[in-house]
């Protein structure tokens, strides 16, 4: 139980961080993602915009699997449809940078909702096989239409946003990182309305939340769109990220991270978006690092492709039954440990 | 339009057919007993393929022996992969057993290509290789040998259930674990009989595709065909395995020949979308009926 939050006005009591202890360490992590670009490399930025890339897009996949129960395997698909919306956009109509994102994201919502269609009458798993089915129509249509580019892509000019020109890591930190903040409050605040809590009760059991009077079509299409969105928004930053989108740059087995990002991080939690998508983008670099650190490091790397391979396999099944709750868990069990730290643990 | 062509194609698409069938069979037969969609069926024939070229080449045992090796090496394999990964999860949401086995997939393909590396393999050549002629069609032998084989197979299978003890307990456990257990029905050994003998006709599939083919790590994706017959045929269905196994085979064949080699996935992919549209639950899967 929480002690010491004592609330006198309900605008305090409904507040999405109310403890002092939340306020703190909100004003740290503002601080630390402020001042991280000066004091990191290149090579640390390049991650924390990877990264913060694919938070996002954990995230819409997490309002969908997490939040609404319905599994998809067609998340790397939404975040492709984005990412060419942008790039078609910066060539051929050179719009400004942040209407291209927006772009990006409705298309993948349009997308997505067409998707959703089947997902009341098939259901569970049926619905997980039929969206890799939407994913590999998807990567067809890039590869086989002309103003997609074909197989070789389209090769974007960087951004700019007021004049500056978003060429480095640097400079698209400032543009990645706000924006997916501002994606992350809007989930988290989306669980507090009216929609959201439609969207739990559909997970938790989709008949008895239809004989509640919630519409279930309107809702688990509602749940597609807003995490395509997501994804599209996502494969807009990609896109500009990379500034090369090819067929091959979303195919089914990003969409298997992204899955395996919220089932680590914790399913049903944005916490748990947030950490899963960390710890999988960072885990194979960790391996690079650590192979480049063991003596004939030179040899090793053969290896390195295959054993992160393993290792991302290994980290599905470990957590599936060491830790279903996934890291948003952990997290809560450390948090509660140091709570009457030292008076009792 | 080439008449004699397309019956030709038409046989080659039914003969592979047969070979989808047949993984198809081993998906079912999972899936009815312990309600595990097993996405890494492409794998584990990967897996026994690859067994079969270690003791065939590797070790360079006879033909007549290396099969059984590498069969009874892959019901190993499925041993225990049920006992670590699917029994702790019993009564754990559907998601997660899927889940684990997305997780499976991934293992494999890294411990295969750690193991054997990621280069094309041939394997060595066991089937016949005369032409087979039906009426004026010319048919490949391997592809031809390899439907025999399947066919042959399936029928044994079918077989088995119907008429052995253990084919019986198996069904028993896949219509009602429960009561199956109250009459004296050891469930959690079905479980893993059903893992080793899935695994295990998993293993021939992955030798006749491989020695039709190549092997190379990247064979799994054979598994995503798989997927798609089964869920056309209905996942529970062995019925439906059968048809839905010879309805895709049959459906790429005709697409790889007529559209083009790319048009493949993308034709049955809308097959499977278009089936799901009028029947959620596959061709001749069942209907679950949901009550509160």
């Amino acid at each position: 139980m929480r002690i010491g939050t004592l609330k006198e006005t309900y605008t305090a009591d409904a507040a999405l961080f109310d403890s002092r202890t939340q306020h703190v360490w909100l004003a740290v992590g503002t601080a630390l993602l402020l001042l991280f670009p000066f004091m990191a490399s290149d090579y640390w930025l390049y991650l924390a915009c990877l990264v913060s890339i694919n938070v996002a897009s954990a995230t819409g996949l997490n309002i969908l699997t997490g939040y609404t129960g319905l599994v998809s395997l067609g998340q790397a698909a939404f975040m492709g449809l984005g990412a060419y919306t942008v790039a078609i956009l910066e060539i051929r109509v050179g719009s400004p940078f942040l209407l291209n994102l927006l772009a990006g994201g409705f298309v993948a919502m349009a997308g997505g909702l067409i998707v959703g269609i089947p997902s009341l009458r098939v259901k569970g798993l049926y619905l997980a096989i039929a969206t890799i089915a939407a994913s590999f129509i998807a990567h067809f249509l890039f590869a086989n239409t002309a103003f997609t580019g074909g197989t070789a892509g389209l090769t974007l000019p960087p951004a700019s946003l007021f004049g500056v020109v978003l060429d480095t890591s640097f400079r698209l930190y400032w543009i990645i990182v706000p924006v997916t903040l501002l994606m992350l409050l809007g989930a988290a605040n989306l669980f507090r309305t009216r929609v959201g809590r439609a969207f739990i009760a559909i997970r938790d059991r989709d008949i008895s939340a239809e004989v509640l009077g919630i519409a279930l079509l309107r809702y688990k299409l509602l749940s597609f769109g807003l995490s395509s969105f997501y994804a599209g928004v996502a494969g807009g930053l990609w896109a500009y990220f990379f500034r090369v989108v090819t067929p091959e740059s979303f195919p089914l087995s990003m969409s298997i991270f992204f899955l395996a990002a919220i089932i680590v991080g914790g399913m049903g939690s944005i916490l748990g978006g947030i950490l899963g998508a960390i710890f999988m983008t960072m885990v194979p670099e960790l391996l690079k690092l650590g192979a480049g650190l063991l003596p004939g490091g030179s040899e090793l790397t053969v290896f390195l492709s295959p054993v992160r391979t393993v290792v991302f396999g290994l980290l599905i099944i470990g957590f599936l039954v060491f830790e279903p709750h996934g890291l948003a868990e952990v997290w809560r069990r450390i948090r509660r440990f140091f709570h009457l730290w030292p008076f009792r643990n | 339009m080439d008449w004699a062509y397309l019956f030709e194609i038409s046989l080659t698409g039914l003969a592979s057919g047969g070979l989808y069938a047949l993984a198809a069979l081993a998906f079912v037969m999972v899936y009815k007993a312990t309600r595990v969609v097993n996405i890494a069926i492409g794998e584990m024939l990967m897996v026994g393929a690859y067994l079969f070229f270690t003791f065939a080449v590797t070790f360079a045992l006879p033909i007549w022996l290396a099969i059984p090796a590498a069969v009874l090496g892959a019901g190993l394999l499925g041993a225990v992969i049920e006992r670590t990964m699917i029994r702790p999860l019993l009564g754990e949401p559907p998601i997660s057993v899927f889940m684990v086995t997305v997780g499976l997939a991934s293992v494999l393909v890294g411990l295969v290509e750690i193991i054997w590396t990621a280069d094309q393999r041939r394997l060595p050549d066991f089937l016949p290789t005369t032409p087979v002629m039906v009426g004026d069609a010319f048919l490949a032998p391997k592809v031809f040998y390899g439907a025999l084989i399947a066919v042959v197979l399936i029928a044994v299978v079918l077989l088995v259930f119907r008429f052995w003890r253990g084919g019986v307990a198996l069904r028993a456990t896949a219509s009602d674990p429960a009561a199956a257990y109250s009459m004296g029905i050891n469930v959690p050994r079905v479980f893993s009989l059903t893992w080793v003998a899935s695994a295990m006709l998993a293993a021939v599939s992955g030798i006749i595709v491989g020695s039709i083919g190549g092997i190379s790590s990247s064979m799994g994706v054979f598994g995503l065909s798989v997927l798609v017959v089964v869920i056309v045929g209905g996942l529970d269905s062995v019925l439906g395995a059968l048809v839905g196994g010879l309805l895709i085979g049959l459906i790429e064949a005709l697409a790889g020949t007529y559209l083009g080699g790319e048009y493949k996935l993308l034709v049955t992919f809308i097959v499977l979308v278009i089936v799901l549209m009028i029947r959620p639950y596959g061709l001749f899967g069942t209907h679950e009926i949901e009550r509160l």
